[in-house]
């Protein structure tokens, strides 16, 4: 029996409510700051301006940062996605020993920690008398993003009914026709937020872009990093932060709307 | 039988996994616009050979001939053919109309034209819009779901995605449809609407049906033909009258419709004996030979005492809407009769049934036999991949072993057993099974069992393939594993090889 469900519910709510505000909070002042030009954070005396997205743009070394980090996120982030996609139908399609193996060797780059990679990595090419390049970099983010793209497209093809494939054969179609008409529509969501990890993983990647990047090449991470060691934070970071945490906002809930809409009954007119 | 009528020949299919047959010696004949079903419990291979049709596996050895030619190894999509699968398969990101015409989009049909310098050639060609168009609002009539083109398929209830499947096959025009348990998923009243609708379909189509189902009664409903598997082997083949009415072994007829099944032994010229009378029958079998009889439940008619045959005892019934049935006990045999008559319990009564409906098949097992046995230099008997320590001086009345192990004849005669071929018997009665699995001589699967009235008679499957009949009192379950105890005393033994040729 339930004594005082009003305050329970209450109660439950609240909790819920201080856990978001917890983990939103920083964030939120972070951008409300983004508006005051003070160099020390929490001072409102200049007041409201835009100045700080104003400098950010007029950082050069900023910016190149900013095209760099993207660039090799997204350049990898397809990357990734294309290997990890057609990695899972290969092992999902193939024999269980080869599968097993295949899935427990995907774990350990998820659970494994990115130093050992990193510095495994490093080793790597400095056995192979390669010089880091944009090229070593990329090899990097890929080994570190490509095994969650596996991992977020394989439940789409267990969930997939076995005979899918089958049917489309069944009726005519080449395997290559089939792969592409039918099951890859079936794991697209899979593939959408394999490639929305990737890139978030990538984006704000530091300790395997410090190992293996060109020692000029600076991505966000290691550019105020490097800005730390002789400098406080340069003020218009926070405008930076604050345009990627609205634009990853804006992403997840284009995508939140979109499988949304994928789940919705879509009555179609007749076809004529 | 013409030869044109056939459409589809199966010839020694057989299906390896690893060391194990999935289907075994798999031969059949299929006519044009026959609607057969494979028919058989879980695991007895019918899927797997429905999928070797279809081109989903391929046969370890054998062919599959459709028109006369083989098509084992051809890859799905080049065969004419088409499934319906258990679970549908639709295409869940395409609509009902996409769905059906997936399949006549991708299909090339010839036509004749002529070339640059007038000659007529062949070329092929898709289908029009208008004609994929057309195609498709035909099968949507066909299955009942006109105006359904643009619904998304998961918005559907499962039979109603049943009839997309359908249609989506035989929009194509197969020669063979093929149908995995396309009604498994739906429930009672819902499958038994569908099993007339196939009927039906299948009528007004023309074409060629092979049907898999593991539902005795939608077997019976719907085929033309029965093929029923066990074991990855065909039991019986033939039209749903004569597998239920002559059973060509006792696990079909447990399997199909309800049955009592009794061990028997024929007296005379079409005279048997079971349930401890004597009774005239139709069949005819060789005097003194132990057989399986059949009688339906529904063919044993219940009169007053003293009037028929065999005197039994009510001791359970059942309404059951259409009649009543009754469980009544002859001795320790119990007899499971139908009848549209009320009896009460404990009710002393006397049964009797017609000659022509007592069926008598001829028996799969008499006894264990094991006819490739040998004796090891120990003097002990190997077979089944087990030593067994048996009275080794049965295969020479009156002989005896020596303390060196040689066989001593009544006349002296010494022989040296190493190696002797022997035959081995064991009596059902004399093999106990136990769950301990430690308590036996070798471990085994219970593959299949079937009541005889006052006894079950099971197969245990050791893993080396070796087959235990057993009769058994106790209630065991199927797949349950158990060990085989059988005591060595109670091997009876027989010379295979000749004996001289090992005198010493």
């Amino acid at each position: 029996m339930v004594k005082f469900p009003r305050l329970k519910k209450f109660l439950a709510k609240f909790y819920i409510y201080l856990v978001l505000l917890v983990m939103y909070l920083p964030i939120l002042v972070l951008m409300i700051f983004s508006f005051s030009p003070s160099d020390t954070l929490g001072n409102w005396d200049e007041g409201f301006s835009f100045e700080l997205y104003g400098r950010l743009f007029r950082n050069e070394a900023l910016m190149t940062a900013v095209g760099n980090t993207l660039l090799i996120a997204i350049v990898s982030a397809i990357v990734s996605t294309i290997i990890g996609t057609l990695g899972a139908v290969g092992v999902f399609y193939s024999k269980k020993k080869t599968r097993k193996t295949v899935e427990t060797m995907t774990q350990l780059p998820v659970v494994n920690a990115e130093i050992v990679m990193a510095l495994s990595l490093a080793v790597v090419f400095k056995t192979l008398n390669t010089s880091y390049s944009f090229f070593t970099l990329l090899i990097g983010h890929v080994v570190l993003t490509v095994a969650f793209v596996y991992l977020n497209v394989k439940p789409k093809l267990v969930q997939m009914d076995p005979n899918t494939y089958e049917a489309a054969l069944d009726l005519g179609s080449t395997p290559w026709f089939a792969m592409f008409k039918v099951i890859l529509p079936e794991i697209l969501p899979g593939i959408l937020s394999g490639f929305m990890i990737a890139l978030t993983l990538s984006l704000d990647d530091f300790v395997l872009t410090q190992y293996l990047k060109e020692p000029s090449f600076e991505t966000i991470s290691t550019y105020i990093q490097k800005i730390v060691t002789k400098h406080p934070i340069p003020a218009e970071v926070r405008a930076l932060t604050t345009l990627l945490a609205l634009a990853v906002f804006a992403s997840v809930i284009l995508i939140t709307i979109y499988n949304n809409k994928k789940a919705n009954v879509v009555v179609k007119g007749r076809r004529k | 039988m013409k030869k044109e009528d056939v459409i589809l020949e199966l010839i020694n299919v057989n299906k390896k996994y690893d060391d194990s047959f999935a289907v075994e010696n798999f031969n059949l004949y299929v006519k044009k616009g026959e609607f057969v079903t494979f028919l058989g419990p879980s695991g007895c291979g019918k899927t797997t050979t429905l999928r070797m049709i279809a081109g989903f596996e391929l046969p370890t050895s054998g062919e599959i001939l459709l028109n006369g030619k083989d098509i084992s190894q051809l890859p799905p999509f080049k065969r004419p053919l088409n499934t319906v699968f258990q679970r549908y398969a639709l295409f869940p990101h395409l609509d009902v109309y996409d769905n059906i015409a997936f399949g006549l989009k991708l299909k090339k049909i010839p036509y004749k034209t002529k070339d640059k310098k007038g000659n007529l050639v062949t070329k092929l060609r898709k289908f029009t819009r208008e004609e994929i168009d057309e195609k498709v609002t035909k099968a949507l009539k066909i299955v009942d779901l006109e105006a359904f083109e643009g619904r998304n398929v998961s918005t559907l209830s499962g039979g109603q995605q049943q009839r997309v499947a359908i249609a989506r096959a035989i929009v194509n025009e197969p020669e063979i449809l093929l149908l995995d348990e396309p009604l498994g998923a739906l429930d009672l009243k819902m499958r038994k609407e569908m099993q007339l609708e196939l009927k039906e379909m299948h009528r007004k189509l023309g074409i060629t049906f092979i049907y898999v189902t593991h539902d005795q009664e939608e077997a019976l409903t719907m085929s033309d033909t029965i093929v029923i598997m066990k074991d990855g082997q065909i039991q019986q083949i033939g039209t749903p009258l004569d597998i239920y009415n002559e059973p060509q072994n006792a696990f079909v007829a447990d399997f199909i419709g309800e049955s009592n099944i009794y061990s028997g032994t024929m007296i005379g010229e079409k005279k048997v004996r079971f349930l401890g009378k004597q009774w005239d029958c139709v069949d005819s079998f060789p005097i003194n030979e132990k057989v399986d009889v059949v009688v339906r439940p529904e063919d044993i008619k219940i009169k007053p005492l003293g009037e028929g045959n065999v005197n039994a005892k009510i001791v359970n019934k059942i309404f059951k809407g259409i009649n009543y049935q009754f469980t009544a006990m002859v001795g320790n045999n119990e007899v499971l009769i139908q009848s549209t008559n009320d009896r009460a319990i404990n009710q002393e009564v006397s049964l009797s049934i017609k000659p022509e409906l007592i069926h008598i098949m001829k028996r799969e097992f008499s006894t264990n036999r094991y006819s490739d046995a040998y004796i090891d230099k120990n003097n002990q008997v190997v077979f089944a991949g087990v030593s067994w320590d048996c009275d080794v001086t049965q295969i020479l009345p009156g002989s005896s072993l020596n303390e060196e192990g040689y066989l001593i004849s009544k006349d002296g005669k010494k022989y040296d057993l190493s190696d002797f071929d022997v035959i081995a018997d064991i009596d059902m009665h004399d093999i106990e099974i136990s769950d301990d699995l430690e308590d036996g001589n070798i471990v085994g699967e219970i593959i299949q069992m079937v009541w005889k009235g006052d006894h079950y008679q099971l197969i245990v499957r050791t893993e080396d393939e070796e087959d235990f009949v057993v009769d058994t009192v106790w209630t065991w379950n199927e797949f349950d594993k158990v060990s085989v105890k059988i005591d060595p005393k109670k091997i009876k033994l027989k010379a295979k090889a000749d004996l001289s040729k090992y005198e010493i």
